[in-house]
């Protein structure tokens, strides 16, 4: 054997381990329980791989890449430009006073759902009797999508024939949503609590009824104040609930309050509120400014980002989960 | 510490055609310690819950030292309540649940510090006394329920079916525990089980419950031993009394047939009751044929029938048994029912008797 060159052997070698590869031998079961072939799982996974390269991914590296160009509003090619789409974007104060309401937005608006919401939760929860019919009701508001619950806001804060700009108007005031600032912030901020409620409603519930009955009996032993059995008892144990409505809250505030904006802002004059992702919206598609849409976006994906680690790292340590 | 008065005590619940419970009268002494027991839906988780003012009182009174206080608040009632599933604070430390009640009732710091040692201490809790609930095993939750319950030092401790949940050894060392601490505490205790071995070995007085109403009201041997219908002659006492129809003609008390006693009682159908430990195997008797034995260990349970009724005898001889075998008793012991009503009737044996060899 020792004529044979060493090349040769290692050939050997190789081929022999591609054979025993293919023919993969499921070893052990302890180590190869589910395929005998190392591309089957590959295969399986594959789908999923797919939708998130090509929806997530892909879009992503985009939208870094896109962010270091200007554009041709028209398509015809793009100048590198470093980072200045970013410096830009921070350094307008358009940009800033729309941060600015975003976060205000997004602070108002989950805290109001929540707080509108559990609010309903824990009165519903005293009559359970009528929970089931309560519970549709309230519920089947969240069954409308978004740009109806838009439409119908706009209709009821219509300047010409919205109810509530009359009620306002028998109180003096004159209420202009799309002309006013604040005034169509106020409509914005109240559609999409309005909008929000049912889902933070319905799962306030099932955690309120999810706290076992004999806890609450103990609790009335232990305590005559029905306010301190709610704060020491019920809220510690609804407090999971409340972390993922949180969450869900804050991006719901972020990215689909979109459509309800959408309805509101469209066609009227400039000077209206917005949050981040209508602007990135509005100067990507209706200002043909890729390059400077781009760079908002990923700010705001890291933002969130930001945001969503900071929930997780500090605010859930303080959750208990049963 | 103090007594405690149910006066005409009644429930109907809402939607209910009938009463869940009806009119009972029972007077607690401070320092008893009371078993209501009964089969499910007797009644007497209500009753519990009404006297610690979880259930509205439909109708009557109840009052704990004296209090008339069917509209006082769980937490103005001045009782202490051990659910059968812990109901522990699950976010909350063992001290915490234990320390809750008392700082509601704005008990000074120090005063709550040293009541929750001690009841730690008591109930051998010292080293868990920083864990939460889910950390601690059965028993051990069972212990802390019970040391919310005694660190509040309150006028009664209810108990609901608080040994249910825990596997049979444990509710053994527990049931002796709770016995143990009530009587160094020496406060006023209810207590509802379905058990009846619970209900003996714990109580004071029994009171059992059937349908919403009290069957009977007294020591557990006396219960036992003279139990006031054939609803409590069967649900007291493992193995469960037998009950055979029986005549009694011209002041002959006869089973099958045979005689088992001279009685001055009327004649008609009755219902006898008989003990399984009161009946022996012997020489002479009614043949009773074997069907199947439970061996116990220190002795053996002997199923078998009399004609067609089903009797139990308890049988401590070990001695192999034939198909057959001939059954006696003391006519002193034995329990006599109406029939028609199922509640007791005295027997009145008329001359001096010997076991009779029938």
């Amino acid at each position: 054997m020792t004529d044979i060159p060493l090349a040769a052997t290692r050939d050997r070698r190789l081929a022999g381990r591609l054979a025993a590869w293919w023919r993969a031998e499921p070893a052990s079961p302890a180590k190869r329980v589910q395929f005998d072939r190392p591309l089957t799982p590959w295969l399986f996974v594959l789908p999923q791989i797919a939708v998130v390269v090509i929806f997530f991914y892909w879009p992503s590296v985009q939208a870094v890449t896109s962010s270091f160009y200007i554009e041709d509003p028209f398509g015809f090619g793009s100048t590198f430009v470093g980072t200045e789409n970013y410096r830009d974007a921070l350094a307008s104060t358009e940009y800033r006073n729309t941060a600015l309401f975003t976060a205000f937005f997004c602070a108002v608006v989950t805290a109001l759902s929540l707080g509108l919401g559990l609010l309903l939760a824990v009165k519903a929860d005293k009559v359970i009797r009528g929970a089931e019919s309560y519970r549709t009701l309230l519920i089947s508001v969240y069954a409308i999508a978004p740009p109806v619950a838009g439409l119908i806001g706009m209709m009821i804060f219509d300047m010409h024939m919205g109810p509530l700009t009359q009620v306002a108007a028998w109180f003096g005031y004159d209420l202009k949503v799309g002309i006013d600032y604040w005034d169509t912030a106020v409509a914005l901020i109240t559609i999409s609590v309005w909008k929000q409620i049912p889902y933070n409603f319905i799962f306030f519930l099932s955690g309120l009824q999810s706290v076992p009955a004999s806890v609450r009996e103990a609790a009335l032993i232990d305590a005559k104040s029905e306010w301190r059995r709610f704060r020491d008892i019920i809220l510690p144990l609804l407090a999971p609930t409340a972390f993922f409505l949180l969450v869900i809250n804050i991006t719901y505030t972020m990215f689909d309050t979109f459509p309800i904006i959408d309805v509101i802002v469209k066609d009227k004059p400039a000077n209206n509120p917005m949050t981040l992702v209508y602007k990135v919206y509005l100067d990507g598609f209706k200002g043909n400014d890729i390059g400077g849409s781009s760079a908002q976006s990923v700010i705001l994906m890291v933002v969130v980002a930001a945001l969503t680690i900071v929930q997780f790292r500090f605010l859930e340590r303080r959750v208990h989960y049963g | 510490m103090a007594n405690l008065s149910l006066k005409g005590v009644g429930k109907t619940y809402g939607g209910a055609q009938q009463a869940a419970v009806t009119g009972i009268d029972l007077d607690i002494a401070d320092g008893e310690f009371i078993v209501l027991v009964g089969p499910s839906g007797c009644g007497k988780s209500s009753l519990l819950r009404m006297i610690a003012g979880l259930e509205t009182i439909s109708t009557g009174e109840v009052a704990i030292g004296g209090r008339v206080v069917n509209r006082l608040d769980p937490a103005e009632r001045d009782i202490a309540m051990v659910f059968q599933n812990y109901a522990l604070y699950p976010h909350m430390s063992v001290r915490d649940n234990m320390a809750y009640g008392l700082k509601n009732r704005r008990t000074p710091k120090a005063e709550i510090a040293q009541r929750v040692e001690e009841a730690a201490r008591m109930l051998e809790l010292g080293p868990y006394l920083d864990r939460k609930p889910r950390a601690l095993s059965g028993g051990q939750r069972q212990r802390v329920a019970m040391g919310r319950a005694i660190v509040r030092q309150p006028a009664a401790f209810l108990f609901d079916e608080p040994l249910s949940n825990l596997d049979a050894r444990l509710r053994v060392t527990m049931r002796m525990e709770i016995r143990r601490l009530q009587k160094r505490l020496g406060t006023t205790s209810v207590y509802v089980t379905h058990d009846q071995l619970e209900a003996m070995t714990l109580a004071d007085r029994l009171v059992v419950l059937n349908g919403g109403r009290i069957e009977q009201i007294g020591a557990p041997l006396e219960v036992y031993r003279r139990p006031a219908s054939t609803f409590v002659a069967s649900f007291i006492g493992a193995p469960a009394m037998s009950l055979v129809d029986a005549q009694i003609e011209n002041g002959q008390l006869l089973l099958e047939r045979y005689l088992l006693a001279h009685v001055g009682n009327a004649p008609g159908p009755v219902t006898l009751g008989l003990r399984a430990e009161e009946l022996r195997i012997g020489p002479a008797g009614i043949p009773m044929r074997v069907e199947h034995v439970e061996e116990l260990g220190a002795q053996r349970i002997v199923h078998g029938m009399i004609g067609a009724q089903r009797l139990s005898v308890a049988d401590g001889s070990g001695a192999p048994l034939s198909e057959t075998v001939l059954v006696s008793v003391d006519p002193a012991r034995l329990n006599l029912f109406d029939t028609a009503t199922g509640r007791r009737s005295e027997l009145r044996l008329t001359a001096a008797q010997a076991p009779l060899p029938v």
